[in-house]
C-alpha cells in the first residue's frame, strides 16, 4: 500500500531563486519525481505562516518554503523575517504533538538547480516514508 | 533593596488612602480602578476623577472583568494622555499593555502605574453569583501566607510573573500582615515623586521575599502538573480535534484577548471564507466536512499570530461558552515559542517582539 503512496508536497519558492532554482533544474533535464505542487511567491517572506497551515490542513502531504539564501534575499532580509517565522510554526506543531517532518524550511538559489532536484527527491522520500497526511480523512477540521 | 512606604492600615485601605491622596494632591487627574458595581462582588474597571467616588473602588479585588492592558490601548490609541492618569492593574495587565504599546497600539505616556505581588484572579463565571463574596476571606489567607489559591484561572495558579514588571508603585500582598499594614514600594524615580508629602513611614524593603519565591516554586509545581496533563494537546491532529471539537466558532477567544488587537480580525474577514470552488475540492478528498469550516486553522493561526506574546492571562478560558482550556494551551504552546526566542513578553518596553527582528546567524536548525 505504502509503495502506491505518491506524496503531494506544496512548494512555496521564492520568485527570484528557488523558483528560478526549479527552472533550471527543468531546463538542465534532471530527473527528480513529480510530488511537488509549485506555488510562486515574491519572496519567502511573502508566506504568512497560516498558508502554511492551510494546505497542511488541506491535505498536503508535506510543505515546503524555499528562498534565497540568507543574505542573498532580493529585499535584502525577508528570507530572515521568514526563517523566525518558520521557526515559531515548528515549535508549535512540536509542542501540539504534530509532525513537524510535513513543514520544511530550505534555501535554494537560482544556480543550484541541483539542489533543487536533490531538496524534492530527498522530502519525497522521507515524506513517503511518513505516509499520507492523516488531515487529508478529517472531517472535523 | 527599594523605598517603601509603609502606612499602618490594612492593604486594601492603604491603597485606596494613596488613590485618594494623589487624585486630592493633583499629582494625577483621574484614576483607573476596579470598582465596585454590586454587593454581590462583580465589579468593573471604571476611570474616577472625583475622590468622593473612590469610596465604591476595589483596586486589589480578585477578578479581572477585561484585561486592563486592552482597555488602555483603547484609551491611548488615538493620542498619549495629555493628563496624568494612575491605574491598578495586575501585573500580566500591565504586560499586556506593554505588548500592545510595542505594537503601537498605545502610549505609556503620563501613565502612573500601580500593581501589586499577585496572587491571582477568580474565573468571571463566579462574580455575579455571589460566590465570589463567600471565597474571599480563602483568598486573602492564601495571600498572607503565601500559597496558591484555591480556585483561581488555571493559568493564574502558574503564573511566574506575579512580581510586576514595570509599575511605578508595587504594593507589597504576598506573605504580607496585609489586614495590619499596606506597603507600597516605590519601584521608579515616577513612583517615588508621586507620594511626596504622603503620610507615612519611609523605610527600605525587599519586594522578593522569601514567602514570594516560596510561591514562585509552588507554582513551578503546579504548571509541570497542569501542562503535562495528556488530555491537553499532546497527539497532534487528533488532540486538536478532540479539544476544539466542541468549539462553536464564537471568537470571544480572540475578542477578549489583550494581544489580538485587530478589529478585524483576519479569520473574521472574508479572505477566510471559503469559495464554492474549495468546498467542492474538499468534498471531493473527504465526502463530508465540518460547517463552518477552518476551526483548527483558527487556533493555530492564532497561535502563530499571538504566541509569542500571550501572557497567560486566562480571559480566553473565562469567556470560552463551552469550557475550552485555551488559555492552558496558548500558555504552554505559546511559552514554549517565547522560550525559543528568550523572551518574556511585557517585561521591557524597549526589547522589540522577536517576530519582527532578527539576527543574521542563527536558528540554522529549522533549516534543512
Ligand atoms: S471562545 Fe471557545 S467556542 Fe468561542 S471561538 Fe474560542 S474556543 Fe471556540
Ligand atoms: S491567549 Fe488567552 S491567556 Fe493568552 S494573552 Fe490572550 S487572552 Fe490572555
Ligand atoms: S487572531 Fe490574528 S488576526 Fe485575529 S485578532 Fe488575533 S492577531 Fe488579529
Ligand atoms: S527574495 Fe528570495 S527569499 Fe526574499
Amino acid at each position: 500500500m505504502k509503495d502506491d503512496f505518491e506524496p503531494t508536497i506544496i512548494g512555496f519558492l521564492c520568485r527570484w531563486c528557488s523558483y528560478a532554482g526549479a527552472d533550471l533544474a527543468g531546463t538542465s533535464r534532471l530527473q527528480y519525481p513529480p510530488s511537488m505542487l509549485p506555488i510562486r511567491v515574491m519572496c519567502s517572506s511573502r508566506v504568512d505562516p497560516v498558508f502554511i497551515i492551510t494546505a497542511f490542513l488541506r491535505g498536503a502531504d508535506a510543505v515546503l518554503v524555499a528562498g534565497c539564501h540568507p543574505g542573498d534575499c532580493h529585499y535584502i532580509e525577508g528570507n530572515y523575517y521568514t526563517r523566525r517565522r518558520f521557526a515559531c510554526l515548528r515549535k508549535i506543531f512540536e509542542t501540539l504533538g504534530m509532525e513537524s517532518d510535513r513543514i520544511r524550511l530550505s534555501w535554494i538559489s537560482a544556480s543550484e538547480g541541483p539542489r533543487f532536484a536533490q531538496v524534492v527527491t530527498d522530502y519525497t522520500d522521507k515524506i513517503k516514508k511518513l505516509g499520507p497526511n492523516p488531515a487529508k480523512k478529517e472531517i472535523f477540521l | 533593596m527599594s523605598k517603601v512606604l509603609r502606612i499602618s492600615k490594612g492593604a486594601e485601605q492603604g491603597v485606596q488612602e494613596l488613590l485618594k491622596f494623589l487624585l486630592e494632591s493633583g499629582k494625577v487627574k483621574g484614576v483607573l480602578t476596579l470598582t465596585k458595581i454590586n454587593n454581590n462582588g462583580a465589579v468593573d474597571y471604571s476611570l474616577i476623577t472625583n475622590s468622593e467616588m473612590l469610596k465604591d473602588a476595589l483596586p486589589l479585588f480578585p477578578l479581572m472583568p477585561a484585561n486592563a492592558g486592552k482597555l488602555l490601548s483603547r484609551f491611548t490609541l488615538k493620542s498619549a494622555l495629555a493628563e496624568p492618569i494612575a491605574v491598578v492593574v495586575k501585573p500580566c495587565e500591565l504586560r499586556a499593555f506593554i505588548e500592545l504599546v510595542k505594537r503601537e497600539q498605545g502610549s505609556l505616556e503620563n501613565f502612573l502605574f500601580i500593581s501589586s505581588t499577585c496572587d491571582g484572579v477568580y474565573p468571571l463565571e463566579i462574580s455575579s453569583n455571589g460566590e465570589v463574596a463567600k471565597k474571599l476571606s480563602k483568598y486573602w489567607d492564601a495571600v498572607k501566607k503565601g500559597d496558591i489559591a484555591p480556585d483561581i484561572r488555571p493559568t493564574c495558579s502558574c503564573c511566574k510573573y506575579f512580581l510586576p514588571y514595570n509599575a511605578d508603585i508595587t504594593i507589597a500582598l504576598i506573605g504580607e500582615n496585609i489586614d495590619k499594614e499596606c506597603k507600597i514600594f516605590l519601584t521608579t524615580e515616577k513612583g517615588k515623586k508621586s507620594v511626596e508629602g504622603m503620610k507615612g513611614q519611609l523605610v527600605e524593603g525587599e519586594l522578593k521575599t522569601q514567602e514570594v519565591k516560596n510561591l514562585l516554586n509552588k507554582r513551578e509545581e503546579n504548571k509541570k502538573k497542569l501542562f503535562d496533563n495528556p488530555a491537553l494537546m499532546q497527539d497532534g491532529l487528533s488532540g486538536l480535534i478532540e479539544t476544539f471539537g466542541r468549539c462553536i466558532g464564537c471568537h470571544g477567544c480572540s475578542r477578549v484577548c489583550p494581544i489580538c488587537y485587530c478589529t478585524l480580525c483576519t479569520f473574521d474577514s472574508k479572505d477566510y471564507e471559503n469559495e464554492p470552488s474549495t468546498y467542492e475540492t474538499e468534498l471531493k478528498k473527504r465526502g463530508g466536512m465540518r460547517v463552518p469550516p477552518n476551526t483548527i486553522l483558527y487556533h493555530i493561526g492564532r497561535l502563530t499570530h499571538i504566541g509569542i506574546s500571550c501572557v497567560g492571562c486566562g480571559m480566553c478560558t473565562d469567556v470560552c461558552p463551552v469550557d475550552i482550556p485555551l488559555s492552558t494551551i496558548f500558555l504552554k504552546v505559546g511559552g514554549e515559542v517565547q522560550q525559543t526566542f528568550n523572551y518574556i513578553p511585557g517585561k521591557s518596553v524597549e526589547e522589540k517582539v522577536p517576530l519582527t527582528i532578527f539576527e543574521k546567524e542563527e536558528l540554522t536548525e529549522v533549516e534543512d
